[in-house]
């Protein structure tokens, strides 16, 4: 075990070179620079525009800039954003929690009724049930969560005024960020009607980002189940007369969660990049809105590092999900 | 402070803030999140608006206009030659105070020799402080302009100045002028986290800083020592919403009271609701289509002319403006003094544009590129849309145009070394002086490559009455002189112009007493809930 | 040539269809009812395409300059002329999105050849060489696969700039890393198997090898796979036009159509709700034939 995992460390230094390379080119890449992009109609003079081009080092050669780059990362330093002045760092942890917590409600959701309804599919398998739940979630699958995002808007804080339009908390209600999680944070503050504030602010958000996952979640179970329900052991576990419901929770679902688990580990990056989507429709101050804005802005040191933090945030679930599989399937861990 | 008052402070803020009945709280959804909180480090409205709560300046614009009151300076003086300006700093004015920082003397003339400084000299332990790109400083030539500032005593400041210059008491007015608190800077310093000053400020106005969670809220609450008349909100909130629908959706759900920046597409729906209610005010801006003289087939007149009327521009502000703009004739908008109203438009007229582009040797029309910036602006909310209007109406007199963006910064720079042949751009005023729309934009020297004369057109004759009318002072000589030069712009036709926009502020029925900047910024200082 | 016989004899079934064979195909696809419903919606979408200039009651860039956002024909106000109203600068939207449904088969089609092909080649190299090159080409494709697919494709439309072509790019080079990984996968299974062994005992060459003995063989995966792509590169590059990064106006691209309508959508809802629902209808005609496809192709996944 201890192999294997230190094989799977081993092969993710060079990719984490690679993608401070990556992340590092395609920005330099883009047309236009920060100071550029600071200035307004009014121009800036060519030689306040050398200086100041100077002082932020965009005057070297690209190659220089990199080195320069890399030592600091190695470092610890992934510098400071162009247009706050703020360590990327900080920014970072400051709006992480908004992202992690949106995305860890849209993937609760989708286990909570994603499932089920598989296994209800699966059990239920050739009838209406089944029919009607695989239409509806390749219908998920298959959805433009840009356009759902606003249609949910529409219909539930628009039309009906169910729910409130965007944000995380009404502003009336002052959390100070302990946890930055806000439902956390007001949960524990003085004030009652926080709480239920900040519940009513995820619902739409946390719907739009885990109808996705919800869909895929819910057919990998349905195939899972079904390919399961098919090997002797549970045949011989009917045969010896215990309950459907038994069989079908007990036995069949614990082995069919091994693929199940591995797709929604895996589906942390499609993930991310919904919440790019979810945050910018609903003004959710996340990670995913902070990086398209720095790219309009060209705020290199943000982008790069950002894109480097969220990289790596990315092959660690990997290597998490990797790790949890080698434990449940001994078979692969050569 | 103990770990035990501090968290006696927070439960005060936290109870003062979110205890509801008692605070009154005026919510204002604005457009984007501040850079950092120093006016003098940006340029952008929205940081500017999330600082003008917290900081004051020397000299202030009245409310409502572009005309100046004191400030923190309660009287000033110009001496004859223009050179010396002197001013007498007001008594009593208290600084703001936060957890870490507790004020131990009032307002002096140490703070303002230190938010010049800061901007100004090398030397000052500030001026690398946050990246220290005081651009607005520069651009407005301070460093060559400024001689040298000094204290004649604690509340008397003298600015000494290379040159004779009017605008500078307006310039003192500007955010960039903002005063910070020495004293604060000082301690900062000592603690070695100068970088503060930028983040939580201290300042002497209205409402004090509470904070900042990023790109979702800013909190401020009145400042009780405020040297000036109190606020009447206890609590001022701005809540960062940056899509427009969805900043109308939360005033409509009454989760903010006042917003900027509505979509036109939605004015009119906000005029019938009950209960919200909808100030508007020119803007000083403009909003036009450069042709590139100095390229062919631009550079002969009765081609300008044709495109000048075969585009319909009506068209242009019924479907993109949508009633939030007013059709522009002239380079400035009409609200400045020198607008001359007996200019006469080009009639909107296909088949005279045909017949003067078959008089220029192109009847079969011709291909020309036609830029549109890729963001919205004051002045022009949809570049890309109108873009789209320009080409089908152009296409009717056989120019093919085809449509062309860059990134932001990239489109002004090809812009200005004049890449284009047709390009959408414009301008929005600082000073409301015609001289600051004039020569900028349709200026000899401007038409240089890398000069913001988009059009590239130098005429000899405009020029000299726009020079020539910088150096004066007597307005009505000025008026007439630029009226002269409309004249010869309007013949010349070097820009299709395009329109002023008209700037929109929604609120709830409850709102009272909130003032319209002509200067576009936004001010919380007289508003009231009812 | 007995060896080649042999080899014949020990190979598979080639994956050419033979006359029976697509019967049985089809016999197979038809057990899947959503199947055959994505199949026909499929059909329709391509023959609207193939057709726009002849069922389109407009041009689609044609400005009716009386006609600012007229609602569709059921509703108040609306206008036969029009029968899903128009936009903002008076287009009419049903001939918008008709244009617009062969923006987005040109979009899958260009998208799933790009990143086919290159897959392929990668893929096939990747498993064929070995070694160094094997572990240099899955590495760059690890690192790809490290960004959000549409954070990543978003760079790339920075970098070469905004337009339709360049976000067909952007979500090639994203979904690249599937195709190259699929096909080394498959290519390294049939490079174990004896047909193979012989083949090159015969004294095939390595490109004979790769493309005419070992790539037939991979087919099904990649049919699948490209079924499905289809689909996603829809759905990417409409996002992408959503983000003001595709498609340029006035373009009828339907992610394009929804970011110019995203100012009215509070007053406006037809704007908003048919570009998206063709997205979405064309997406799920492509992956309820993709699943069919998989299920008629991998016994292994049928039942």
């Amino acid at each position: 075990m201890l192999r294997f995992l230190l094989r799977r460390v081993s092969l993710i230094i060079p990719t984490f070179i690679g993608v401070t390379f990556l992340s590092f080119l395609l920005i330099h890449l883009v047309p236009g620079d920060p100071v550029l992009a600071r200035t307004g109609e009014r121009g800036i003079a060519p030689e306040r525009l050398a200086l100041l081009r100077h002082e932020m080092g965009l005057d070297q050669p690209l190659w220089r800039q990199f080195v320069r780059y890399e030592g600091q990362v190695a470092s610890g330093d992934l510098g400071r954003s162009v247009v706050t002045e703020e360590p990327v760092w900080r920014e970072f942890i400051t709006l992480f929690p908004a992202t992690v917590e949106l995305s860890v409600c849209a993937i609760a959701l989708a286990i909570l009724v994603g499932l089920p309804l598989g296994v209800l599919a699966a059990s239920r398998r050739g009838t209406v049930y089944d029919y009607t739940l695989m239409g509806a979630s390749v219908t998920g699958a298959s959805m433009p969560i840009f356009w759902w995002g606003l249609m949910m808007i529409l219909v539930f804080s628009v039309a009906l005024g169910w729910t409130p339009v965007s944000g995380r908390i009404s502003d009336e209600f002052f959390v100070q960020p302990v946890t930055g999680f806000m439902l956390v944070d007001s949960l524990f503050s003085d004030d009652a009607g926080a709480f239920r504030s900040a519940v009513s602010h995820l619902i739409l958000p946390a719907i739009v980002l885990g109808t996705v996952p919800l869909a895929t979640v819910a057919r990998m179970t349905r195939s899972a189940m079904l390919e399961v329900l098919n090997e002797d052991y549970i045949r011989t576990a009917r045969a010896k007369g215990l309950s459907r419901g038994r069989v079908v929770f007990i036995h069949a679902l614990r082995n069919a969660l091994i693929p199940v688990v591995t797709v929604i580990g895996l589906q942390t990056g499609a993930l991310l990049g919904g919440a790019i989507l979810t945050e910018t429709i609903f003004s959710w101050p996340g990670v995913g809105h902070w990086l398209i804005e720095a790219i309009q802005r060209r705020d290199y040191p943000v982008v790069q590092g950002g894109v480097l933090l969220v990289a790596v945030l990315v092959m660690l679930v990997n290597l998490g999900v990797d790790l949890l599989y080698g434990v449940l399937n001994p078979r692969i861990r050569r | 402070m103990s770990n035990r008052t501090l968290a006696v402070a927070c439960a005060l803020a936290v109870a003062l803030l979110a205890g509801g009945a008692r605070a009154k709280t005026l919510v204002y959804c604005s457009e984007g999140s501040p850079e950092n909180f120093n006016p003098m480090l940006n340029t952008t409205g929205t940081t500017f608006d999330a600082n003008r709560p917290v900081y004051d300046r020397l000299i202030e614009f009245k409310p409502g206009t572009t005309e100046l009151e004191p400030g923190l300076a309660e009287s000033w003086e110009v001496s004859e030659d223009g050179k010396t300006i002197i001013f007498h700093l007001r008594h009593g004015v208290k600084w703001q105070a936060n957890r870490s920082f507790t004020p131990t003397r009032d307002f002096n003339a140490d703070d303002v020799l230190f938010s010049f400084d800061r901007q100004w000299k090398d030397a000052n332990p500030y001026h690398k402080v946050s990246g220290g790109g005081y651009d607005y400083f520069n651009d407005m030539s301070f460093p060559k302009l400024l001689a040298a500032i000094d204290k004649s005593d604690d509340y008397t400041v003298k600015f000494t100045l290379n040159e004779p210059q009017t605008p500078f008491l307006a310039d003192m007015a500007m955010d960039f002028s903002t005063i910070q608190s020495k004293e604060y800077a000082d301690a900062l310093l000592k603690a070695g986290k100068p970088e503060l000053i930028d983040q939580e400020p201290i300042g002497t106005g209205p409402f004090e800083f509470v904070n900042y969670q990023k790109d979702a809220t800013i909190r401020y609450r009145a400042f009780k020592d405020y040297w000036g008349p109190k606020p009447k909100i206890d609590v001022l909130v701005f809540a960062i919403t940056k899509d427009p629908s969805v900043r109308l959706a939360k005033l409509r759900a009454n989760e903010c009271q006042i917003m900027p920046y509505p979509n036109p597409a939605d004015l009119a729906s906000i005029r019938s609701d009950p209960s919200l209610q909808l100030m508007q005010q020119p803007g000083l801006n403009i909003g036009y289509m450069s042709m590139n003289t100095q390229k062919k087939p631009f550079d002969d007149k009765r081609v300008r002319i044709a495109i000048n009327m075969a585009i319909d521009k009506q068209a242009i502000l019924d479907a993109v403006y949508q009633g939030a703009g007013q059709p522009a004739k002239n380079l400035i908008p009409p609200t400045m003094w020198a607008y001359n109203n007996d200019i006469k438009d080009f009639p909107h007229d296909p088949e005279q544009a045909k017949k003067l582009l078959a008089e220029a040797g192109l009847a079969n029309g011709f291909d020309t590129d036609l830029w549109a910036m890729p963001v919205q602006r004051p002045y022009n909310p949809d570049a890309r849309r109108i873009a789209e209007l320009m080409q089908a109406d152009l296409a009717k007199v056989g120019i093919r145009a085809k449509i062309v963006s860059y990134e932001w910064g990239e489109y002004r720079k090809r812009l200005q070394a004049g890449d284009h042949q047709m390009a959408q751009i414009g301008w929005t005023g600082d000073n409301g002086d015609p001289d600051n729309f004039f020569v900028p934009l349709a200026g000899c020297a401007a038409a240089r490559p890398g000069g913001g004369n988009s059009a590239k057109w130098c005429n000899q004759d405009f020029d000299a009455l726009v020079n020539k009318a910088a150096t004066i002072t007597n307005q009505d000589q000025r008026t007439a002189l630029y009226k002269q030069a409309q004249v010869i712009m309007h013949q010349e036709a070097p820009f299709f112009l395009i329109a002023h926009s008209i700037v929109y502020m929604p609120m709830r029925k409850e709102v009272t007493g909130y003032v319209m900047s002509p200067l576009g910024g936004h001010l919380f200082n007289t508003v009231d809930l009812q | 040539m007995a060896t080649l016989d042999t080899v014949a004899a020990i190979a598979p079934a080639p994956a050419a269809p033979m006359p029976g064979s697509a019967k049985l195909f089809w016999r197979a696809f038809a057990v899947n009812r959503g199947a055959v419903l994505g199949l026909a919606i499929m059909l329709v979408i391509i023959a609207t395409a193939a057709l726009a200039d002849l069922i389109a009651p407009h041009s689609p860039i044609e400005q009716f300059r009386d006609h600012f956002l007229t609602p569709p024909v059921w509703q108040h106000g609306g206008s036969m002329d029009f029968p899903l109203g128009t936009d903002d600068v008076g287009r009419d939207i049903l001939s918008r999105l008709l244009y617009g449904a062969r923006l987005s088969l040109l979009i899958g089609l260009v998208v799933v050849t790009l990143s086919l092909a290159a897959g392929t080649v990668l893929g096939l190299s990747a498993a064929f060489a070995g070694g160094t090159i094997d572990i240099a080409i899955m590495r760059l494709m690890d690192i790809v696969l490290v960004f959000p697919s549409l954070l990543l494709a978003i760079v790339v439309v920075a970098v070469l700039g905004p337009s339709l072509f360049n976000a067909m790019l952007a979500v090639a080079v994203v979904t690249l890393p599937n195709y190259t990984r699929l096909v080394r996968a498959a290519a390294l299974s049939e490079l174990a198997r004896e047909y193979v062994t012989a083949a090159r005992c015969a004294g095939a060459g390595p490109l004979r090898l790769m493309f005419d003995t070992v790539l037939p063989n991979c087919t099904a995966p990649l049919i699948v796979q490209a079924s499905l792509g289809f689909s996603g590169a829809i759905l990417d590059a409409a996002a992408l036009g959503f983000l003001g990064l595709g498609a340029q106006p006035p373009t009828p691209e339907w992610g394009t159509m929804l970011a110019g309508a995203l100012q009215f959508y509070q007053r406006a809802w037809w704007v908003l709700a048919f570009p998206g629902l063709s997205i979405l209808v064309t997406v799920l005609a492509f992956n309820l034939f993709g699943d069919g496809l998989r299920d008629a192709l991998d016994p292994k996944l049928k039942r």
